[in-house]
């Protein structure tokens, strides 16, 4: 009886309550979404992720005119550092790729190459795209590549096999704690051609 | 299917009211807080049986080096599919039971504010339960990724995926739903004179859980729908190929993960501050901080969860940031575990089955709470990073302390839901079964991690058989006396001595102003609390 009584006060603030905790609820939902771009602006700050040069749209025209606007930097002599090369196929690639160049000791602010060699096993035409990760992840910022096969999307014959160049400088920004940098690069199939360009235009 | 069968053995012996639809369609429709209560724990019963029986597979595939019966895939779909099951199935529902049940009994409400809500939230469950446990029959087997659904291993598996997301979406409004019902009903159903700061200790851990439930499980259907739109139509969130990063999904996950494991003991920690001073017959010591302490744990678990993390390449600032900050919550739990010890002292203390399970408690979690504090440590949690040790933690911290809470709150409730005790001797022996077994069964694990046995592998190096084939048998032990509890309870359930209204002298929280069982509609005229 007395829940007759009580029942129109609480039901009204039930609504309230209810909307409010929705609201909280989406907010929630929309913030796992907004963890993206903001992963994504954090990484390009700090260099996290180990994507090279900052920007992952350092394909193409950018990542070239990249080293001709910046000064030439000084070459710091006082302290070696290693580069190791890595580079491995994803699955459903018919390739194989062997570091070349397998290790590399240098001296920050000069200027280097590395070669890898890329070998088409199957009896097809495909085309293929080379995604870089460099570790530890905060040496990314200070790695830049003048050129570099992973800029463009490669393509092999039947059986065809490629040695593809690397140019690169390691800044003598970087931080004095580093003395090994490993770069690894996959080799991923492109699946047609006009996923492909979707892919670029993502970047 | 499973849970109707499980119904029918409860619906004879329920009380029949007249104007309630028997049989099936008494539960299918009920939006009673008592039935669905029932429900819930029937389920989380159900389901914690069969991802036990996917413990004792594991264990016999672990019993000697070697591959005995199960190919790694399969393996990998064992361990992968008892996690899941565990959390998702079994602690989650069987702790919103006790929700529905002691939640408006505790504050003096007749109902939850939603039935009809309440109603719908559990019988989401048994469909995202069959479809989780279908996937063992589709082409490719279960998902074996883990239970954390990384990609890219998340990405690459079969139709069972697919599944196994949209069951997560649904367990996840499931959840979202009860969150809703149980906050709107604590802070808006409260009877008169119950103030915030009078509520019972269990009432004040499930408001508290409750916010976390609405905060976090939205992110998980983030992370999942991110996986579903990868895996199916062409997006890139972690998919490398397409600029997308697989560590961003480790950073959404436990963003969600690490508040899930504080939704799974929270409520745990508020059944033993129930029980603890029922049986030291003493009030809880410093009540007031036990729930300071309870939401500082909550709102910490939003800061530390790139803990799971430290071997993903971390800058050094963040790893000293999750580590002090994941170090920070053991003030908080330190407070509780010092209350505790605290409201024992000096009490009248008697050992009836739901003080043993919570004296165990005390005692495991707050081992399981070392190891934690051992693995926040960066440099040893690179070490033992995936190995035993971390499986021995979170067993700790898990079964003996989430399920071990959960059977003490079954012991020390089940006179009221029921009307019969329960049989004491049996209760004696399943606990000290229990807690003897899953010592044996869990502790060497400790030993195989910093050794440095790896987990998830079907196969392991000749010089961990020792402690595996210890651990099996511990497992197969504590498998077996969990089919005690399981009797206990159906006994329980049938018959036995009459409870009466209050049968622990200690206990003072309004459900025992009750009868035993509690009428079908309880508190018409909300009691007046001074």
């Amino acid at each position: 009886m007395s829940v007759s009584v009580n029942s129109p006060m609480p039901l009204r603030s039930h609504r309230q309550l209810l909307i409010k905790l929705l609201v909280v609820i989406a907010l929630a939902f929309a913030f796992g979404f907004a963890m993206v771009p903001l992963y994504d602006v954090f990484c390009q700050v700090t260099g996290l992720n180990g994507k090279t040069g900052a920007k992952p749209g350092s394909l193409g025209i950018a990542g070239i005119s990249n080293p001709l606007t910046s000064s030439p930097s000084s070459i710091d002599s006082s302290r070696t550092v290693t580069v190791e090369f890595i580079g491995t196929v994803m699955p459903g690639l018919p390739w194989e790729m062997t570091a070349l160049t397998s290790s590399l000791d240098l001296h920050p602010g000069e200027l280097h190459q590395a070669k890898f060699r890329v070998h088409n096993l199957s009896d097809k035409t495909i085309v293929g795209q080379a995604i870089p990760s460099v570790s530890p992840g905060l040496a990314a910022q200070h790695f830049e590549k003048l050129d570099c096969f992973c800029f463009a999307q490669q393509t092999l014959a039947p059986g065809e096999t490629k040695e593809m160049p690397l140019t690169f400088i390691v800044k003598p920004e970087l931080d004095k704690d580093i003395r090994t940098i490993t770069l690894a690069y996959a080799f991923f199939i492109v699946a047609d051609t006009k996923s492909a360009a979707k892919n670029l235009a993502l970047r | 299917m499973n849970t109707t069968t499980v119904n029918d053995a409860t619906g004879h012996h329920d009380h029949d009211h007249d104007h309630a639809p028997e049989g099936f369609m008494r539960w299918l429709t009920s939006t009673n807080h008592k039935d669905i209560g029932s429900l819930y724990l029937w389920f989380s019963l159900f389901m914690f049986f069969f991802a036990g029986a996917l413990a004792m597979l594991i264990r016999a595939e672990l019993f000697q080096p070697g591959l005995q019966y199960f190919q790694p895939g399969v393996f990998n779909q064992l361990t992968t599919m008892h996690g899941l099951i565990m959390i998702f199935g079994a602690i989650m529902p069987a702790l919103v039971g006790f929700a529905n049940w002691q939640v408006p009994l505790m504050i003096g409400a007749p109902d939850m504010a939603f039935p009809r809500l309440n109603n719908w939230s559990f019988w989401l469950l048994p469909a995202a339960g069959t479809l989780l446990i279908a996937t063992f029959f589709v082409p490719g087997g279960a998902i074996s990724g883990g239970w954390t659904m990384y990609p890219p291993l998340y990405m690459q598996g079969g139709i069972a995926y697919d599944i196994s997301i949209l069951s997560v979406h649904i367990l996840g409004i499931s959840s979202i739903m009860g969150a809703i019902n149980i906050i709107v009903t604590i802070l808006n159903m409260r009877a008169p004179g119950m103030t915030l700061m009078k509520m019972p200790l269990f009432v004040w851990t499930w408001l508290i859980t409750a916010f976390l439930l609405v905060a976090v499980m939205p992110v998980l259907a983030c992370a999942i729908t991110m996986l579903l739109t990868d895996r199916n139509f062409g997006t890139h969130f972690f998919d490398a190929a397409g600029g997308g990063d697989p560590i961003m999904f480790q950073h959404v996950f436990w963003f969600f993960g690490h508040p899930e494991v504080y939704i799974m003991i929270l409520p745990s920690f508020g059944i033993v501050s129930t029980i603890l001073p029922t049986f030291a017959r003493k009030p809880l010591f410093g009540y007031v901080s036990m729930v300071y302490a309870v939401a500082s744990i909550a709102i910490l678990s939003f800061i530390v969860w790139a803990h799971h993390m430290f071997t993903t390449g971390m800058p050094l600032g963040g790893q000293l940031f999750f580590m002090y900050a994941t170090m920070l919550i053991s003030i908080p739990t330190g407070i509780k575990v010092f209350n505790w010890v605290a409201t024992l002292w000096r009490g009248s203390i008697t050992l009836e089955t739901p003080m043993l399970f919570s004296l165990a408690f005390v005692i495991l979690f707050t081992l399981g709470g070392f190891s934690g504090l051992v693995l926040a440590l960066v440099p040893v949690d690179i070490q033992l990073q995936d190995t035993y040790y971390v499986v021995a933690h979170f067993h700790y911290v898990l079964f003996s302390g989430s399920a071990m809470a959960i059977m003490a709150g079954v012991y020390y409730w089940l006179p009221k839901w029921t009307g019969h005790m329960y049989d004491e001797k049996l209760g004696k022996v399943h606990f000290w079964v229990t807690a003897i077994a899953f010592n044996i069964t869990f502790f060497p694990m400790h030993f195989l991690g910093l050794a440095g046995m790896p987990r998830r592998i079907p196969d392991y190096a000749l010089q961990f058989a020792d402690f595996n084939a210890i651990a099996s048998v511990g497992g197969f032990l504590l498998g077996a006396s969990q089919l005690l509890f399981l009797y206990i309870v159906i006994k329980c359930a049938r018959g036995g001595a009459p409870a009466g209204n209050r049968p622990w002298d200690g206990a003072d929280t309004l459900e025992w102003t009750l009868s035993s069982p509690p009428p079908y509609h309880s508190f018409v005229t909300p009691p007046l609390v001074k």
